[in-house]
């Protein structure tokens, strides 16, 4: 009944998964620092690269530190948190999806200026 | 009520008592519901992003050094709170009050940190009202400032508990649920400075 | 926000004077029934702090009727406004304050507590359980909904109600285009019963997942539990995107930001593809349940097992993962990208498969079937054709490129009332209908039960199946009167006449349930209506003990009752019985949303010192809580045997 935790007896040894865990996270951190701002590539390599990495250091998170698997709920919880996952890239790329279509028109241009409209004296506060 | 403790006498503490075991569960689901809040927060941010309306860029403002330092801050934070259940587990009250001690003053650093960049940023011209892109930032790096100044408090609480009750079932789970709390606000903070600070200093977008 | 006193309270209306002071004398009529009858303390220790799931889903329940009362009211309103061309009942902003207000209290404040009332007294019992995982948090939620409820019902009296519709797009809902203290009710109200909505489906996860009964595996759950399951996945993860979208128009209103503003780069659009990020997930959460109820109806009152009991949990699974996929059909029209619109078009007619084959189910449930046309039955045979015309005409809003034409008018209107009204409000008079005696005992009037069902289904078809009309004729939305020579008339009158139709049939529900309570036989069986198939009809007694069950059944099989009928297996064994652990009752639920309510309240008037105190309060009612180590307490066992005694006595 109790699945998969273990027993205190076995904490008495160095907590392996919890440095191993650290180091990891500093050294993708770093990596992930100096490609986007030091590396000679293409920005579009760099977005995949250093997301990979954030992912990548997440679930070293949820699997060493947060024992998402452990337990008898293990199978819920890391259920769960896919499915959270699921809808959190739903959102966030058919967000951006849906607004790319809108980008391209004047007025929603990125800066939200129209080239062609007149400019406006005072916008920054409300 | 439902399953006999009896058989869990093997678990860890925190999972010796039903309550317990539900506390724990729930609060994972509870965290599965965060990971959409902050989803939204984040769709929100790149939909907005660069909508600066002719007012003070991110790149101008943003400090490498600065997030270098409170992404430090933070992941030492995470690591030092895995310690102190990895010290719960194997029954130490005063390992477990040291770390947890530890993982808040770096938690608080960050935060003093935090003010303090956004303090910056408003007298340097960008504010919540300054522009849409602005409004996105602030909402999402203080929605998670406020999660860790709202955990901090949370664990300060808990910790008074076990220095009454010492480590029970029910103490147990609250550092556990807490711990989640405070490694689930690391990984956020890992996709913020992936893609807030990073993009920016980077000009990715 | 500087107000004077006759912009505090409502001034100027007639119609709203007439609620002021009716408002003003219920209360005082209330309160002076309580005092006199020495009821303060009963209502407070057997009710209001209750944690017991089956007390907190009576006061959902009858919470949603009140709601169903003032947003019937609203929508009669809109139709006696529309009965005839250029009206003047109605001015257009009082139009616009009422179809706003009547949208959002039937779905949030009349759906949805309805359902989780029914959730709530139902599925705890249905698996065979003491109570849900958190009663506590239980407690808590019923109060939250309640306190955001009663905060956006005060608005049309003080204040002012909002006016920008139930979706509430920007910049219309914005500051200067709905100035004052309307919209803020919307964004407040709606914030804080939302809390308690998402704390539900937590709880009900958890309880499903874990307090199940001995060998109630998952696939041995009733259908209505596992509707519930599911509508409680879609809960988790899509409301907190409603608290996101509505924090982000709160700053815009009180604090200046500029996420959905015209000006500084912002983006109304944004709102509402935020909002229907929440909005389109929402819609399957009100009509799960209803599937729920519609398939535990057809299986007892056919008196057969429910046809396709795999087909139906993987065609609800289907339901909810797709239900995230599909929400820009909503706003088709607003400028995406035609691969934008054709992906979510081509999801949108996905999601109606799986609804197909379990209109197929509950068709094969009946064949050969022994049927009996209870009300709940009748309600459930009308919900078949009825729902199935709203969800044909949902395939035809779904192409994209038609929508063009429908988005909007009265097609769209009358298409989701068709759901909504045939799916949900359907199944919620079938639900209260079927569970009643569950609840209080005795079963509502049959008779007058049925010209229920037939003067509201009749109306309701009457009211709504000429809008597709007035839809392909091109009648928009939202508007508050039109010309003659738009050739309206006539099915708007009629319109009208379906609508009252079916306020009579709502006046005859409540003559029903007042006479059932003065005449209605008193029952003793657990099983009231003799056909039961699930352990909630397995109860010692009516109205369930206190604790459900004195010893925990063990079940081997789906539809566990039914089968320990057809066995003559002993539904309550003469066992060794144990003292029982319960919870204690608690009132700072209660009180941890009154300091919601005055702070949201302080918040909707920009008095922000008053929002400060709130928010003191809140924190220190979690922190009292995190500080608590109440263990509850136990039943005696001797208690138990006595209950249980008394009960088998009476059924002799």
């Amino acid at each position: 009944m109790a699945g998969k935790t273990h027993s205190s007896a076995e904490h008495e040894h160095f907590p392996w998964k919890h440095v191993v865990g650290f180091i990891l996270s500093i050294v993708l951190t770093i990596l992930a620092f100096w490609i986007a701002i030091g590396a000679e590539i293409g920005s579009s390599a760099k977005l995949w690269i250093i997301f990979g990495f954030a992912f990548i250091q997440a679930f070293l998170q949820l699997f060493m530190f947060m024992h998402m698997t452990e337990s008898e709920n293990g199978t819920v919880q890391v259920g769960n948190t896919l499915f959270g996952l699921f809808c959190a890239i739903i959102f966030v790329i058919g967000s951006v999806w849906i607004f790319a279509a809108h980008y391209s028109h004047g007025e929603n241009s990125k800066d939200g200026y129209s080239p062609s409209a007149p400019k406006q004296s005072e916008h920054s506060e409300k | 009520m439902g399953h006999n403790d009896s058989s869990y006498a093997n678990a860890p503490l925190e999972y010796q008592s039903e309550t317990g075991r539900l506390n724990i569960l729930g609060f994972w689901i509870f965290l599965g519901a965060e990971i959409v809040l902050f989803s939204t927060l984040f769709a929100t941010y790149f939909v907005l992003h660069g909508r600066t309306a002719g007012g003070v860029l991110p790149a101008e403002l943003f400090d490498m050094k600065l997030v270098l330092i409170m992404t430090f801050l933070l992941l030492v934070s995470s690591f030092t709170c895995g310690i102190a259940v990895h010290e719960m587990r194997r029954g130490s009250t005063k390992g477990v009050v040291i770390w947890t001690i530890l993982t808040l003053l770096l938690g608080a650093g960050f935060v003093g940190f935090e003010i303090f960049e956004f303090f910056h940023y408003v007298h340097e011209g960008a504010s919540i009202h300054t522009s849409a892109y602005w409004s996105a930032f602030f909402v999402l790096l203080g929605t998670h400032g406020l999660h860790v100044s709202i955990g901090i408090f949370w664990i300060t609480g808990v910790l008074f508990q076990i220095k009454k009750r010492g480590l029970t079932p029910q103490t147990a789970a609250k550092i556990f649920i807490s711990s989640l709390y405070w490694h689930f606000l690391d990984v956020v903070w890992i996709f913020i400075f992936t893609a807030v600070y990073l993009i920016g200093l980077g000009g990715l977008l | 926000m500087h107000l004077k006193w006759d912009e505090f309270f409502v001034t100027g209306d007639p119609l709203i004077l007439g609620a002021q002071i009716s408002i003003a004398l219920t209360s005082i009529a209330i309160v002076f029934v309580l005092t006199y009858f020495k009821k303060w303390k009963w209502l407070w220790k057997e009710w209001l702090t209750s944690v017991d799931h089956k007390k907190l889903g009576i006061m959902y329940i009858l919470a949603a009727v009140i709601m169903f009362f003032r947003g019937g009211v609203d929508g009669l309103m809109m139709r006696a406004q529309l009965a005839l061309p250029n009206n003047t009942f109605l001015d257009s902003n009082h139009y616009n304050e009422i179809f706003t207000t009547h949208g959002t209290i039937m779905i949030l404040f009349m759906a949805m507590p309805f359902l989780i009332g029914l959730i709530n007294v139902v599925v705890p019992l249905q698996i065979g359980a003491r109570d849900v995982a958190f009663p506590y948090l239980n407690n808590l939620s019923f109060w939250t909904f309640m306190v955001g409820a009663m905060l956006f019902n005060i608005s049309f009296v003080i204040g002012g109600s909002p006016s920008a519709g139930w979706t509430s797009y920007m910049p219309l809902a914005g500051n200067d285009f709905s100035p004052g203290p309307g919209q803020n009710y919307y964004l407040l109200g709606l914030q804080i019963a939302g809390i308690g909505t998402l704390m539900t489906g937590i709880n009900f996860m958890v309880t499903i997942l874990k307090m199940r009964t001995k060998g109630m595996t998952l696939m041995r759950m009733p259908m209505f539990t596992w509707t519930t399951l599911i509508t409680s996945v879609i809960i988790v993860f899509a409301f907190p995107v409603l608290t996101v979208a509505l924090a982000l128009m709160t700053f815009d209103r009180l604090f200046g930001s500029a996420f959905f503003t015209l000006e500084a780069g912002g983006m109304p659009m944004l709102w509402a593809n935020l909002f229907w990020i929440w909005g389109h997930p929402e819609v399957y959460i009100v009509i799960l349940p209803a599937f729920g109820i519609f398939s535990e109806i057809f299986a007892t009152f056919s008196r057969k097992q429910l046809f396709g009991y795999k087909a139906m949990v993987v065609s609800i699974v289907a339901i909810s993962v797709l239900s995230f996929l599909v929400w820009v059909h909503h706003f088709f029209t607003m400028g995406n990208s035609a691969a934008v619109n054709s992906f979510f078009s081509i999801t949108t007619m996905a999601i109606s498969v799986p609804t197909g084959v379990k209109i197929f189910n509950w068709l094969f449930t009946m064949y050969r079937g022994r049927i009996s046309f209870t009300s709940p039955m009748l309600w459930a045979l009308g919900f078949i054709p009825n729902f199935v015309i709203g969800g044909v005409t949902g395939v035809m809003l779904a192409m994209a490129a038609a929508d063009y034409q429908y988005h909007n008018t009265y097609f769209l209107v009358s298409h989701f009332h068709y759901v909504l009204i045939a799916g949900t409000v359907f199944a919620c008079f079938a639900g209260l209908v079927f569970w009643y005696p569950k609840m209080f005992g005795y079963k509502l009037n049959e008779r007058i039960g049925k010209w229920f069902f037939w003067v509201f289904m009749i109306g309701f078809n009457i009211c709504f199946f000429p809008q597709y009309f007035l839809g392909l004729q091109g009648m928009p939305r939202r508007i508050y009167t039109y010309g003659p020579e738009d050739g309206w008339t006539a099915l708007n009158f009629i319109s009208t006449i379906g609508a009252f139709m079916m306020g009579v049939g709502f006046i005859i529900l409540c003559y029903n349930i007042y006479y059932s309570w003065r005449h209605a036989k008193r029952e003793v069986s657990g099983d009231s209506w003799g056909e039961g198939r699930t352990l909630d009809w397995a109860t010692s007694s009516a109205i369930p003990p206190h604790y459900n069950f004195a010893a925990l059944p063990e079940v081997t099989t789906p539809d566990a009752f039914h089968h320990w009928k057809q066995n003559n297996v002993d539904v309550h064994p003469e066992k060794e019985f144990k003292k029982i652990h319960m919870p204690h009752n608690s009132g700072r639920p209660l009180i941890m949303s009154a300091f919601f309510g005055l702070g949201a309240f302080g918040l909707v008037f920009e008095w922000y010192w008053i929002g400060v105190i709130g928010l003191i309060g809140v924190f220190a009612t979690m922190i009292l809580r995190s500080f608590e180590y109440d263990d509850g307490y136990y039943i005696p066992v001797e208690e138990v045997i006595e209950t249980e005694k008394k009960n088998k006595e009476a059924q002799k």
